[in-house]
């Protein structure tokens, strides 16, 4: 019963739908129904929420949305027309959202989101810092309608912009907007769509086809999905602009097989279209022919490549081929017909682009990379979820600003983007624009936009093993470089994940990455290195340490470290003794200690100890234990005293520093010397610049070559070859300078600004511990 | 290999003993491929309803047995040998009965020393199963996984989709009796 509207109809129908479906004034509830939220309860709560309004009777609509970002918070509730957002809402609440929010208006303030930072509730989703600096172009519909009614679609806007296009433009004019807004590729290459299409668009033949790619299959990465569940129409009209700019007159959606809520509102959405003729034969009677269908994946990573998508569909292997010839070309696509194949964020792109011009779109965000880029932001971050935002924002604003920074107030180490294509991007390049360019040039890629965030306790080495060892079991072993390289990679990994690393090894590593990238025949090959690579090359201590010092400073890899007991903080409770599960922890009459012959450095003695004394120890460290019996508690001791910089001593003393001008007399620097009974002053000059040092040793030269003190100025007499260091330096380096060089007073000198002076006497306080510490060792 | 009745849901028609009469009506993928006959060639749009059958089947059946994969290879004209090929090809095909419960132990090394292998051993005592075996009564299916990333909640194990952690033997017992009852 598939009926063909017209242009005017659709018209009137739109307005009716706004008018009533939409009416400023209506009463709604919106609640979360994204695979998240489903987890934590919407289901639930929605039915708790329905029987609630039978019960009462009230005039509400209910609406399940699709996802509306905060993912972490869930289940979400918005309310129309006030527009109260609420986070984790429960079946309970239920009676109290109708009765108090809904009908009179007064929000329920413990279900507000309240900022982690101020700890100010929030009433309405514009007003929350995660929302603030997003915005939504692809997810515009997402979260506001109900995916699996078209009516909701259409009222707000929808299949306007095929309307537009099939009744005020002509194929070439989609195309021309397309380039102008310079959309590029949403996957991950980041290809510009435009010329993809006029390639195919080029291609000699009749037959031609459209393809989403929807097998989004990075873990840490459902943007995709998001699109496909809570807006699948936008996703169709898209399609239905490039089949109508390319000349193609069939469709596939590819949907990963563990999408299933993806295939059922797809299959809802393009049963709906048919039926009002937005899609099939004649569509709103102008002759234009297009028809979709759905084909499901089966679990190979592997199928999101184009030409292992299309083997699939057409029944084969996910096998990649080599290119050329490109999907585009004749040959190339799907049974040999060409092809255009994009993301599914591309195609939902395109109806705004279409209603708005290219020049609206290419003016958002910046101009090598316009527009905005859905990501996903999940790892150690406060506000996990979806977010949009316009290409170009900073690192720091998606993390900090949207995210809301590092959960439990941890280190920012690094943010993971690209899933396992792409690879980490360290702290000193937060400030750096977020786009295709940007990112690849620090190594890494937007690819699919997973972007995980990584705090101190997270291990590079295991996130580089993690996210191989993923690529590794989804290679699809037709080409060696992959097949056997990726191996290859992921045993070196392993090694030096447990400890057993050696010489050489991380040199191996770029090696064999390199020759992955270079020889593998398709984007999996070329890219599965990348994690690992750009890991080495930020983070290359920790690969060091993991090598040489068989240590993992996060903690993370078992089978890295030494284990000892620091005595001085056990309890001796034995919990270790307990824990161990190869009587590794010895008992001796009154202490604990780790049998090294049997420790397998699984961690359980660590993981269990309520005081945290048993240590991990770096090979060097625990090599010094052995060798000089020095025991664990005073090794940290040492160690600290190692890593103690100038700024640290002179925290710990008075930090008075005395200085004269350079045309006062040397009978003055004597007196204030006897007056602050110091050794020593500085000499400025008029800007209070450092020009000299006066000290004891130049009043027994003077006295002994009888100079006159009352009427010899200082510059005359001070000595000028002065050593100054910054209040970063080691101590170590300034005592081997002093005794070096035999100076006794060293100025601290930062941005041309005196702080202080170390004398010898601080260092001689500096190593007294030691000193008292090996006279009890010995006495 | 144990006989087991395999109930067919939408795929009515099928009958057991005469495995090619399978009614594969019932099986044609919407529409579209018949309205691109023009586009493609007959083998072709054989191989394209390959892979949405083998869903087809695998939903209806929970597993790809050899009697509907002959009957398949017959109904489409495709080598029994290729269609082994795209089936092992991806995961998510099976080629032996599965359990309704699927039971992934974890080993890694944190459930390890917490006694990952005890409640190991107490799954495969009181289903009487291997490691990647699945029980004759189809109840379960037990696997081990390297690491499931919940090592703080040590031992762990996931059922179905759930994670189920900080596993006792008195917690083992819920689940045994959680995966009896589903």
């Amino acid at each position: 019963m598939t009926y063909t509207m017209t242009f005017q109809e659709l018209d009137n129908w739109r307005r009716y739908l706004t008018e009533e479906m939409f009416a400023q004034d209506k009463e709604r509830i919106r609640v979360c129904t994204g695979t998240a939220c489903l987890a934590l309860g919407a289901r639930e709560l929605v039915e708790d929420i329905e029987k609630e309004i039978e019960k009462n009777g009230c005039d509400l609509e209910v609406t399940k949305t699709g996802c509306q970002g905060l993912c972490q918070k869930g289940p979400l509730v918005q309310i129309d027309p006030a527009g109260y957002f609420y986070q984790r809402v429960k079946g309970s609440d239920a009676p109290e959202l109708i009765a108090n929010s809904a009908s009179h208006g007064s929000p329920i303030r413990r279900l507000l989101y309240s900022d982690s930072g101020t700890g100010q509730p929030c009433e309405r989703l514009s007003a929350i810092p995660f929302y603030q600096k997003q915005r939504r172009i692809v997810l515009r519909k997402n979260g506001r309608i109900d995916p699996t009614n078209i009516r909701h679609y259409i009222a707000l806007g929808g299949y306007a912009a095929i309307q537009k296009a099939l009744r005020s433009m002509t194929p070439d004019e989609v195309l021309q907007e397309v380039e102008t807004a310079y959309l590029r590729g949403r996957g991950g290459a980041g290809f510009p769509a435009g010329t993809k299409w006029r390639h195919t668009k080029k291609a000699p033949g009749d037959v031609k086809f459209v393809i989403a790619n929807g097998d989004e299959g990075d873990p840490g990465a459902f943007m995709d999905r998001a699109i496909m569940e809570g807006d699948p129409h936008s996703l169709i009209e898209g399609m239905l602009l490039c089949a109508y700019a390319i000349g193609a007159s069939y469709g596939f959606i590819y949907v990963r097989h563990e999408y299933p809520r993806a295939v059922k509102n797809l299959r809802i959405a393009i049963n709906q279209a048919q039926e009002l003729g937005l899609l099939g034969e004649n569509i709103l009677g102008t002759g234009f022919s297009v028809h979709f269908d759905i084909r499901e994946g089966a679990g190979a990573f592997i199928c999101g490549e184009s030409t292992a998508l299309v083997a699939s569909i057409e029944g084969a292997r996910g096998f990649p081929r080599p290119r050329p010839p490109r999907l585009s070309n004749p040959g190339g696509g799907l049974w040999g017909y060409p092809s255009n194949l994009n993301n599914i964020e591309s195609y939902a792109c395109l109806p705004p682009i279409i209603e708005n011009g290219g020049n609206w779109f290419s003016r958002i965000g910046v101009r090598t990379s316009p527009g905005t880029k859905v990501f996903a932001l999940t790892g150690k971050v406060v506000n996990t979820g979806l977010v949009e935002v316009p290409m170009g924002i900073t690192l720091r604003e998606v993390i900090f600003d949207i995210g809301g920074g590092i959960q439990g107030g941890k280190r920012f180490k690094a943010v993971q983007t690209g899933g396992p294509s792409g690879g980490c991007i360290p702290e000193k390049y937060l400030d750096m624009p977020v786009d295709f360019d940007s990112l690849h040039k620090v190594g890494s890629m937007v690819g699919s936009g997973g972007m995980v965030v990584l705090d101190e306790d997270t291990c590079m080495v295991d996130m580089a093993r993690y996210f191989l060892s993923f690529t590794q079991a989804e290679s699809c072993g037709k080409c060696p470089p992959c097949r056997i390289g990726t191996y290859q990679m992921l045993q070196l990994l392993e090694k030096i994940s447990q400890g057993r690393g050696e010489r050489g090894d991380i040199k191996r590593l770029v090696e064999l990455g390199r020759f992955v990238q270079e020889g593998s025949l398709c984007g999996l090959g070329q890219s599965a290195p990348n994690p690992v690579l750009s890991a080495i090359k930020y983070f290359r201590e920790e690969y060091r340490e993991h090598v040489y010092d068989r240590y993992c400073r996060s903690g993370v890899c078992r089978g890295t470290g030494f284990f000892v007991i620091n005595l001085g903080e056990c309890l001796r409770c034995g919990f270790c003794e307990d824990a161990c599960a190869f009587d590794a922890v010895k008992a001796t009459k009154d202490a604990y200690f780790i049998d090294q012959a049997y420790c397998t450095k699984c961690g359980a003695c660590h993981d269990t100890c309520p005081v945290d004394a048993v240590r991990i120890l770096k090979k060097r460290q625990f090599e010094l234990t052995e060798e000089f019996k020095i025991p664990a508690e005073s090794l940290e001791f040492i160690e600290r005293r190692v890593h103690m910089k100038l700024s640290d001593v002179l925290e710990s003393k008075p930090s008075v520093v005395y200085t004269v001008p350079q045309d006062s007399t040397i009978a003055d620097a004597v007196k204030l010397m006897v007056d602050k009974n110091i050794g020593a002053v500085l000499v400025v000059d008029e800007d209070d610049q450092l020009v000299g040092i006066f000290t004891e040793r130049d009043v027994v030269h003077l006295t002994a070559k009888g100079s006159p003190f009352e009427s010899r100025p200082i510059r005359s007499a001070m000595s000028r070859n002065l050593i100054t260091f910054k209040a970063s330096v080691d101590v170590s380096a300034a005592m081997s300078v002093i005794s070096d060089q035999k100076k006794r007073h060293l100025p601290v000198v930062e941005d041309d600004k005196i702080v202080g002076i170390i004398t010898y006497r601080d260092l001689v306080s500096y190593l007294l511990p030691e000193v008292v510490y090996m006279a009890h060792e010995i006495y | 290999m144990t006989t087991t009745t395999l109930t067919v849901g939408r795929t009515s028609g099928w009958d057991e003993e005469k495995g090619e009469r399978m009614d594969f009506k019932a099986l044609t993928i919407t529409g579209m491929l018949e309205r691109a006959a023009e586009a493609t060639p007959a083998f072709a749009r054989n191989r394209a309803m390959l892979i949405p059958l083998l869903h087809r089947i695998q939903d209806d059946q929970g597993y790809l047995s050899p009697e509907m994969l002959q009957a398949l290879s017959r109904r489409l004209s495709i080598p029994l040998s290729e269609i082994y090929g795209v089936a092992s090809f991806y995961d998510q095909f099976h080629f032996s009965p599965r359990g309704r419960t699927v039971v992934r132990v974890c080993t890694g090394t944190a459930c390890h020393v917490k006694g990952a292998s005890e409640v190991l051993s107490l799954l495969q005592e009181r289903f009487q199963v291997e490691v990647g075996g699945t029980t004759p009564d189809l109840v379960m299916t037990l696997e081990t996984v390297s690491c499931i990333g919940c090592c703080g909640l040590a031992p762990v194990i996931s059922v179905n989709t759930d994670v189920v952690g900080e596993l006792s033997s008195e917690g083992v017992d819920q689940v045994i009796e959680r995966i009896i009852t589903t």
